[in-house]
Parts: C-alpha cells; structure tokens; sequence
C-alpha cells in the first residue's frame, strides 16, 4: 500500500492541509507512535470539505477536537501531578479532606459554560444544514438491496433514471486479482451533477432502511421504506466524491457505494444530452423479436449487475441461503415459473421481484441468460412480449 | 409471596439450612446463598465474555485486510450482531449483578438478598437464554444479522435465528427485571440499623439507581421485540408502512431503552471506581453527596436523550436542536464524577497495586470515550460520524474500558476477599499493561477510521482504510489474548495464595472488610452495629 | 413521604422482627411491580402516541379529509414536486405532472396514473410521505386516493385525484414541497382487518 493510495476525492488543496496539519498533529500526539506519517493513507480528520456546510462542519468538528483534547489535557495534568507526586511510597501522607462546596460549583459552572460556548455554532450549522429550500434541480435516491436508483425530477436531466451498482469485480473482493485503486468506492453509473448548484436529494427505499452518504458533502440521511426524506448539497468543486450505504441493510451492505460526479454546467448539458439520447434509444420495441445470442449477451450484463452478488458470477449462488441457478429446478423447469419468481419474487426470502425494477426486454434477456449459461444449455428464447403476458400471473 | 416469606426466614434466623446444603452439582443448582449466587453471575458473564471476545476476533480477523477472507458477509452480519448481545447482555451486565450480588449484603450488612430464592430463578434462566442466542447460528438462515439494534424492516427478513433472538431477548429481560427488584428491596429495606441511605457505600447507589432504570426500561425493550414478533408472524405492522406503521417506531422504542441501557452498564461502573479510588488513595471519597445527586441525574437524564442515536433517521430540526441540548447535559454530572475521582486523589497516599490501576485505566479511557461522545452529541458532526468506525471506537471506549476496566477493578479489589488468598500482583499488572495497551491500539486509530468515512458493519472495505485496520486488528487480537491472564490469575487465587486479611487493603472502608477473608458462606446473619467511621463518604 | 411509609431512610432500624420486614419487602415490590406495568403499558401504547405526535407535529399526513379556513397571510408561490414509488412490482405507479408552479391557498388537483399489470385483482394502500417533513403539516388534503385502500381490476388502468391546499402559514423557508407517495400491495389475507394504527386512514 503506497502514496499512491486512493483518496475520496483525489485533490488536495492547500487550505485544506493546513486544516488537516492542525487535528493531524493533535490526533498524532494522543497517537504517539505513529505521528511521523505523512501519507494519505494515514488521514486522521474528516475528508476534505467540498460544500460550504461540509466546511463549517469540518471547523465545528476542528474546534471541537481541540476543546476536548485541551480538557482531557487539564484534568489529567491535575491526575497525573497527584499520581507522581502523592505517592505512599514517597511517603506523602493522605490528607483528610473530603467537601469544598466552592469547587463543586465551580467544576459546575465552568463545564456548562464550556457547553453553551460550543452550543452557539452547532446550533447554526445544523440549521444551515437543514435547509432545503430553493433547490436548483431534485434528484430522488431509491435505496435497493443492494444498488441505489437515481430519478431525476427536476432540472435538465427531468426524467432521467438509472441504476448505479458496485462496478468493482468479484475477482478483487475475492481476493484473484489486484485491487484497483477505486476498490469498493465505484459504480457503473454514478450520480451526475452540476457544480455551484443547490441539489435536493429526495431519498426512500424499495426494502430496508439504507442510508445515502457524501462525506465530503457533509451529507447523510436514511432511506427510508415507504416514506420520503430530504437533504441537499452544493459542491463547488468539480470532482469525483465516493461515500458509501451507512445503514446495516443486510448481506452487502458493504458493496453499495454512493459515487457523485460533480461536473462543469457544459459538460452536464453534454451528459443530459447524452443520457436522453439513450434513453430513446434504449425505449425498446417491445414487439421486436429478439434473437438468442444477443439476448444472451445483453442478459449477462443485466445478471452482473442485478443478480451475481447472491446467485453468484458462476451461477452456484451460496446455498443455503441464495440458491445456485447452474442446473436448478427453476433454471431449468418451465420458463413460466423462472419468470414469475424473477418478476415477483420468493416471499419469505431475500429473493426481491425485479417487476418494478427491470423492463421487459431486460427480465426477457436475463432469464435467457440464466437459462443458457453455465451447464444450462436450454436453446430457449425468450421475448419480450412473454414477459408483458407473465406479469401479474 | 412465597419468595418474601422465605427471605424473611434466611434474612432474620433460618436455622436449620445452615450446614446441610446440598453439595456439588445441585448445590449450585439450588443454591439461594447470594455469594454462590454471584459467583455463578461471575463465571458465567466471564464465560460469554470469551464466547463474545472470540466473535469478535472473527470480525477483526475478517478486517485484517481489504477483500473477502475468510467469512462470507452474512456470517459476518451474524457475528457482530451476537457478538453485541452477548457482550451487553451476558457479560457485562450479569458481571456487575455477580458483584452486587457478592457484595451489596456485604456492603449494607444483610445476611442475604430480600429474596433468595428469585434471586437462583433470575440466574438460572441467563443460561437457557445464552443457548437461544448461540444456537441461532445453527438454525437455517443462520442467527440475526441485523446489529444488535434489530432495526425493521431488515430484521422482518430475517430467518428462524431472529425468533431465537427475540426470545432470548424476553429471557434476558425478566431475569434483570427480578435481579432488579432483588437489589433494590435489599437496599431498601436490609440495611443495617443506622446505615442511612446517604451514608450508604456508593456502591449500592449507583445499583440503586441501575435497578430503577433496569425495570423501567427492559419492558419497553420486551415490547419492542414482541411489536417485532407479531409483525414477522402475525400480519401486524406496527413498523411496516404498507399497513400504516413507521420502521422508525422501532428504532425510538428501541433507544429509549438503548440509551439507559447504556448507564446501566455504566453506572455500577462507577460505582465499584468509587470505592477502589479512595481505599487506594486512603482518604475518604471526595463529595459523595455531588456523586450521589449526579448518579441520580445521569439515570433521569438518561431517559430523555434517546434519539441522539437517530439523527440521520429524518427527525425535525427542532427534535435535532433538542436532543442535542439535553445530551450535552449528560455532560455535567458526568464531569462532576471525574473531577470528585481525580480530587480523591489529590493529596491522597496513592499506591497503585492492580486495582487502582484498572480503576485509573478506566478514569484516562472512559473520559476519552466520554469526551468523543460530547462531540458526537453536536448534530452537524454526528451526521458526519453517525454509523462510522468513529461511533464503533467512540462505545468500546466507553464500555470496554469504562464497564470492563472498572470490572476487573472491583474484581482484583474483592479477589482476596472471596478467596480468601492474595492474587499474584505481578500476573494482575501484567494484565493491566497489556491491556491497557492492546486496548488502544484495536480502538485508538478506529477514531481516524471514522473520520475518513469507513461505515460500520461492513465487511470489507475500501483500501486507504487498510492501514488503521491493520492495526486495530493487531491490537484486538493482543487484547483478546491478554483477558486469558484473568483465568490463571483467578485459578492462582483459588488454589492457594498469601492468606488474605479481613481487610487486605489499608484505605478500605466498609462492612464488608469487617468479616474474615474469605467470607464465610454465612454473614452477618444479626444486624451489625453500623461505625460511621466505616462510613463511604 | 413514600420514604417515610417505607422506612427507606433507617435502615433495619426499629423492625428487628421479620414481621415488619415482610410487609415492608411487599410495599418495595409492589412499588416496583407498579414501574413495570406502567413502563409495559407504556410500550404498548407507542404506536397510538407515536401516531398521534406525528399528527400533532404534523410529520405525517393527517389523512383525513379538511377544510381550509380562510387566512390573512398573503399567498406567495411555492414549487410543487411529485413523486410515486411502487413497493411490489404490480403496480406501475406515476405522478401525470412531475412539477408544478403553485401559491399558497391555491387548490390543487393533480392525478396520480396506476396501471395493474397483473391479471389479478390488485388491492393497493398509498402512503404519503413529504419533502421536506414538516411541510406535511402545511398540506391540507381535501380528497385523496390515499384515504383509502383502493382495489385494482385485472390490467386496470386508473387515474386518481388528489386535491389539496397548501397553507398560507407554510414557513417561509419551505419554498419546494414534495409530495410523495408510496403503493404497497396489500395481502389478500389482510385486506378486511387493516393493521391497529390504520383506523384513522379509513
């Protein structure tokens, strides 16, 4: 592990290391041993803020820090002296003393001053914080076990959505191949916005509570089912900005990272543009007749990305609780049943129904794929306009 | 009221019980003698203690390196889930019922509990519940993996483990309940004559207090889980939306039984520093009616500051304002409480035999954690903080070195007392040393973990935090190994020793050191005249 | 002076028989009893009173039909956002309009479409949740398809109104306001015993 170790955010800036330097040498004093590091690997304060409220909540936690190592410091200065100097085996003799009202008030008074004092800019901070008001564009976060949905409802982009999931192979989880530098922090489609914008995160969940995180926006709230939350943000700078589900949601909880690309308001046009053009062209046929390979092909992606964290890339799942596929009863039954558990799924299991989540001509390819791949060689198409009959069966 | 009838008799004169007690097995079985009684509580909460510790050890052994080792991530979940129940509920809170168990008839002169015979009922049902929660690993699906905050609706996908926990959860609960009601009627009423409740060893006030938030707080707790219950098999939703429930319900019954739970860990804590501190300072506890008054505050206060563990949940800005508020309070009395220790000290005739040093490595670790916990406090930075490793080093500050610190404390201080022999003072600071180091190494650098943003609970993790995890790794499994040292040091002390004098440790003040060593099975069976000079404060 | 009646405050002081001890043994435990049932009765009347401080704090819909009371505060324009999620894959669930410019003391109506995709009966509930919460207190519902459980015919495709007001007293901060809405299937078995916090929806 070298200095080429990944950061959250890639960029440093001056401002920011001396905040760093200033916890970083209080941190590495309680540390001791470990005080001459200087490599990014070793961060020991909060990620460098890229919004305003991260910032203040950065100088709040910096203030904060230093208030409670200042106390920690006087208490046990007063202990230690005691512990050196009023030793029995120095022959200091005990003294019988055992009340001062004056002192008792005082170490009352003093603390709840200490507390009012660091009371008056928490405070403001978190009403900042709290302020969702007048939103340049709304984007609304779906929490799924475990992927989140992006949908974008206000703005340019109105209308555009997708799925982000983990993009880091299973081989480097698993420890066959090296790691990349982005190890657990990258998705095949992260979140895009534009920077100097005020954006409103709306976020809920199709399942269990998750929770969308940005530490370096100072961003963290739960998705939650059923209901609605909202939070915002305002990066002003241009970046990529990694944080991770920070609410337990099950089995991999530790695989669905929240990516954030900040980009400059042109090349957000260019990627609005972009991202409606391929949803014309993505709006499938649906009576287009489709044909094995290529609904093979497409349905392998569609499998990588929905389904290989349980049934696994080599379709042997992780019995007992996620099944295998290669060679199984559903895989290899009638393709009714198959598409009926993939649009429903299994109550009482963590087998979701991907019905809301997938279209028709992806359940078609996926199903396909699943029933051709592997030792399941079936030859069986299977198309979209099947799955439109299926649903609700 | 059988229970009462009976306790009246062993409290006052039951003759004919004494020497004939049953031997080996059943003796335990159906032994309503407080000290046997505590030394089951002993050894069983030490017994979980190694269950939980290995758990533990798995999960760090899982974070040694970034990827996937040597667990997959739902026995992770599982393990870290079990490996918080057991430490809260079988350890840690069945070691300070052994102690005051132990010493609470000792301390107020009483010749047993006010009701012997629950007081075996209340121990014997923690082991059936300690086998629901380790055999939910063998179920199909495996135990909760779910924290052990049992959050819905995550925890309504859960298999056949959940129900084991839940159940277990009950058990658990009416055992603290009737070891509640046990110490706090054998405070209230088993005193000697003269012992006034303000004269009365911190002790049994910091249980006092513990008992009242013990019974005010494991029902709601026992509703909860059943509210969790009806919901996976009875078609209620009281925390599912669909039917009009809020998942978030779960998680405001949930903390306001979580966070008392949290100083009815800590509180009897205290209370044992409070007595190791000034017999080894020989001077008398420095204001005991401020330590009073704050142990009083912190149970109260306790009850109204739930939702800090909520924050990112979606409560209102004013909810936010407010819980923030009245956390910060928590900070006075318990500030008050570190400066009456360290006052204790000053000028005192300090020697620091294994005792006192357990007690001053939990007065430097638990002000740390407390000092982590005022920051945690402030809304804006827990939003940063909240489910990072910051929160993990944060609580194992506090309850690791607050509750377990302060236990070997009263264990090494009491030792002699209950064996009748010295224990070997080299092995005990030997063990203080080692753990006091591999402590901070496992916990210390989990702070920075935080701080850069590594969630909790996850089982493998990006690669800038390898480092400290590393680290922390090494230092958890040197701090596992090192607890070995308690076993040999206790056996050492059965088996043989230095004899122990009635009262081993000069600055020790109390009824308890005014009977032999060890203590005879049978104490002050007539009320002993209370010496004022004997008294705590 | 409970600590008088109890003796609390001398110890075994004055009951040297084990008579006095016993019945002052019962008093503790009785007390004690008394926290116990109060804390169970406590816990069990949290989904009412969690219910009711939302509605009182206004953090859920009050999901009844109101009037609106005529106010003096001036109306000012506000930004209307909606938003529909679908729990089970059943049911195809979309606001008709995402966005809408509005002002306070305006009624709304705007229409939510469901689609049934199964060729079953569907029966649905709609729970409504608000951005940013507290708006919710704000959002005056005169008619909406979430008052009640709706049922679906086979590939039913339906459009339902939702009219409301947004008071003039909306805090001047709260300038967007989002309404959200969530389809959860109900299981067929449940339909006629809605769950206990349910009769206030009904």
């Amino acid at each position: 592990m070298g200095g080429e170790m990944a950061r959250y955010t890639n960029k440093n800036s001056d401002v920011s290391r001396l905040r760093h330097g200033s916890v970083g040498l209080l941190m590495a004093g309680l540390l001791g041993t470990l005080s001459g590091v200087a490599n990014a690997a070793w961060e020991i304060s909060l990620q460098e803020p890229v919004t305003a409220v991260a910032r203040r909540v950065y100088d709040l936690h910096t203030l904060l820090t230093w208030v409670i190592f200042i106390i920690f410091i006087g208490v046990f200065a007063v202990a230690t002296y005691s512990i050196i100097f009023h030793r029995k085996s120095k022959g200091h003799k005990a003294a019988d003393f055992h009340d001062n009202t004056t002192v008792e008030i005082a170490w009352t008074v003093v603390p709840t001053l200490i507390l009012i004092a660091i009371a008056v800019p928490a405070t403001t901070t978190l009403v900042e914080m709290r302020d969702t008001s007048q939103p340049d564009l709304t984007i609304k976060a779906t929490g799924y076990q475990w992927k989140w949905g992006y949908e974008y409802i206000t703005g340019d982009a109105a209308g555009v959505k997708y799925m982000s999931v983990l993009a880091t192979p299973r081989d480097q989880i698993e420890n066959k191949a090296p790691k990349g530098a982005n190890y657990l922090l990258e998705v095949d489609r992260p979140m895009v916005v534009p920077v100097g914008k005020k954006v409103r995160m709306l976020l809920t969940s199709s399942d269990v509570i998750h929770n969308w995180s940005v530490p370096a926006f100072a961003v963290k709230a739960d998705a939650v089912p059923g209901f609605l939350r909202d939070t915002w943000f305002r990066a002003d700078k241009e970046g990529t900005y990694r944080g991770q589900c920070s609410e337990l949601c099950g089995k991999d909880h530790g695989f669905m990272p929240v990516v954030v690309e900040v980009v400059s308001t042109e090349k957000y046009a260019a990627w609005v543009e972009g991202q409606k053009k391929e949803m014309a062209a993505a709006a499938d046929d649906p009576s287009k007749v489709w044909k094995l390979d290529e609904l093979v092909a497409r349905g392998e992606k569609v499998y990588t990305a929905n389904c290989a964290a349980c049934h696994q890339p080599n379709g042997k799942g992780l019995p007992p609780a996620f099944p295998g596929l290669d060679g199984s009863k559903i895989a290899k039954g009638p393709k009714e049943a198959h598409l009926d558990i993939v649009i429903k799924g299994k109550p009482g299991t963590a087998m979701a129904g991907y019905g809301a989540q997938l279209g028709d001509t992806d359940i078609a390819a996926v199903v396909a794929y699943e029933r051709n791949a592997w030792t399941n060689k079936l030859g069986e198409v299977i198309q979209p306009a099947e799955v439109k009959a299926r649903r609700g069966k | 009221m059988q229970a009462t009838q009976h306790a009246a008799h062993t409290g006052n004169h039951d003759d004919e019980s004494h020497g004939h007690h049953p031997t080996g097995l059943m003796r335990w079985v159906t032994t309503t003698n407080h000290k046997d009684i505590g030394s089951m509580y002993l050894w069983f909460s030490f017994i979980m203690f190694l269950v939980g510790g290995a758990m533990s050890l798995i999960i760090r052994g899982e974070l040694l390196a970034p990827g996937l080792q040597y667990v997959s991530p739902e026995f992770y979940n599982q393990m870290l889930t079990l490996h918080a129940l057991i430490m809260v509920f079988g350890a840690i809170m069945p070691a300070f019922v052994g102690f005051a168990n132990w010493m609470i008839p000792m301390m107020i002169g009483a010749p047993d509990m006010a009701f012997a015979r629950m007081n075996n009922w209340s121990f014997w049902l923690l082991p059936p519940a300690a086998i629901l929660l380790v055999a939910s690993m063998f179920v199909p699906g495996g135990a909760a993996g779910t924290g052990w905050t049992l959050y819905p609706p995550l925890s309504i996908q859960m298999g056949m483990g959940m129900d084991l926990t839940i159940f277990a959860v009950h058990i658990l609960g009416m055992s603290s309940i009737m070891g509640s009601i046990n110490i706090i009627t054998t405070i209230l009423n088993m005193r000697a004559p003269g012992m006034t409740l303000m004269k009365m060893p911190l002790f049994c006030w910091t249980w006092l207090v513990t008992g009242f938030l013990l019974i005010a707080s494991m029902p709601i707790l026992a509703g909860a889980v059943t509210m969790l219950l009806t919901d996976r098999h009875f078609g209620t939703s009281f925390f599912s939306a669909a039917g009009g429930g809020d998942p978030v319900l779960f998680q405001h019954i949930f903390w306001f039984f979580g966070h008392p739970e949290v100083y009815i860990i800590a509180l009897p804590a205290f209370g044992v520093v409070s007595h190791v501190i000034p017999a080894f300072s020989r001077k008398h506890l420095f204001g005991y009616t401020s330590m009073v008054y704050a142990i009083a505050a912190i149970g109260l206060i306790s009850f109204f500051v739930w939702a800090h563990h909520m924050y990112v949940t979606g409560i209102p800005l004013t909810g936010q304002l407010y819980f923030m508020y009245a956390t910060m309070l928590i900070a006075i009395p318990t500030g008050v409480k570190v400066f009456n220790w360290i006052t204790t000290m000053w000028r005192g005739s300090l020697s620091f035999e294994t005792p006192m040093l357990f007690a001053l490595g939990f007065l430097v670790l638990f002000t740390i954690g407390g000092l982590t916990g005022l920051v945690l406090a402030m809304t804006a930075v827990d939003i940063q903080l909240q489910d990072t490793y910051y929160v993990v080093a944060h609580f194992h500050y506090v309850m690791v070195a607050g509750a377990l610190f302060s236990a070997y404390a009263g264990l090494y201080f009491w030792l002699p007392k209950w064996t009748g022999h010295m224990y070997h003072e080299g092995l005990g600071k030997l063990h203080f040393w080692s753990s006091m180091i591999f402590f901070n190494i496992a916990f210390f650098p989990q702070h920075f973990l935080g701080l850069a943003g590594m969630p909790r609970r996850i089982p493998d993790y990006a690669q800038q935090f390898a480092d400290f995890n590393l680290i922390s790794t090494v230092g958890a499994f040197g701090f596992g190994i090192s607890q070995l040292l308690v076993l040999v040091v206790v056996f050492k002390a059965v088996k043989g020793g230095a004899k122990a004098e009635s009262r081993p440790w000069d600055g020790a003040h109390g009824l308890e050191w005014t009977v032999p060593s060890p203590a005879p099975y049978h104490t002050f069976e007539e009320p002993p005249a209370f010496d004022p000079a004997e008294a705590h404060a | 002076m409970v600590s008088q009646q109890l003796n609390f405050s001398t110890g075994l002081a004055g009951k040297e028989n084990g008579r006095s001890t016993v019945a002052s043994n019962r008093r503790v435990v009785g007390l004690l009893l008394t926290v116990i049932v109060g804390s169970l009765l406590f816990v069990s009347a949290q989904p009412r009173l969690y219910k009711a401080f939302c509605d009182w704090v206004g953090l859920y819909d009050i999901d009844r039909a109101e009037r609106v009371a005529a106010s003096a505060i001036p109306a000012r324009p506000v930004v209307l956002e909606f938003d529909a999620n679908s729990h089970e894959g059943g049911l195809l669930f979309r606001p008709e309009i995402k966005t809408l410019q509005a002002s306070t003391g305006d009624i709304i109506n705007v229409t939510y479409r469901v689609e049934n995709t199964r060729n079953t009966t569907v029966i649905g509930q709609a729970v409504p949740s608000y951005g940013p919460q507290h708006a919710g207190e704000y959002v005056r519902k005169l008619d909406c398809f979430c008052f009640k459980q709706q049922t679906f015919a086979p590939y039913e495709v339906r459009e339902m109104p939702v009219v409301f007001v947004l008071n003039r007293d909306l805090p001047s901060d709260v300038n967007t306001v989002t309404l959200s809405y969530t389809f959860f299937e109900i299981p067929a078995g449940s339909v006629d015993k809605p769950a206990v916090s349910m009769e206030g929806r009904t």
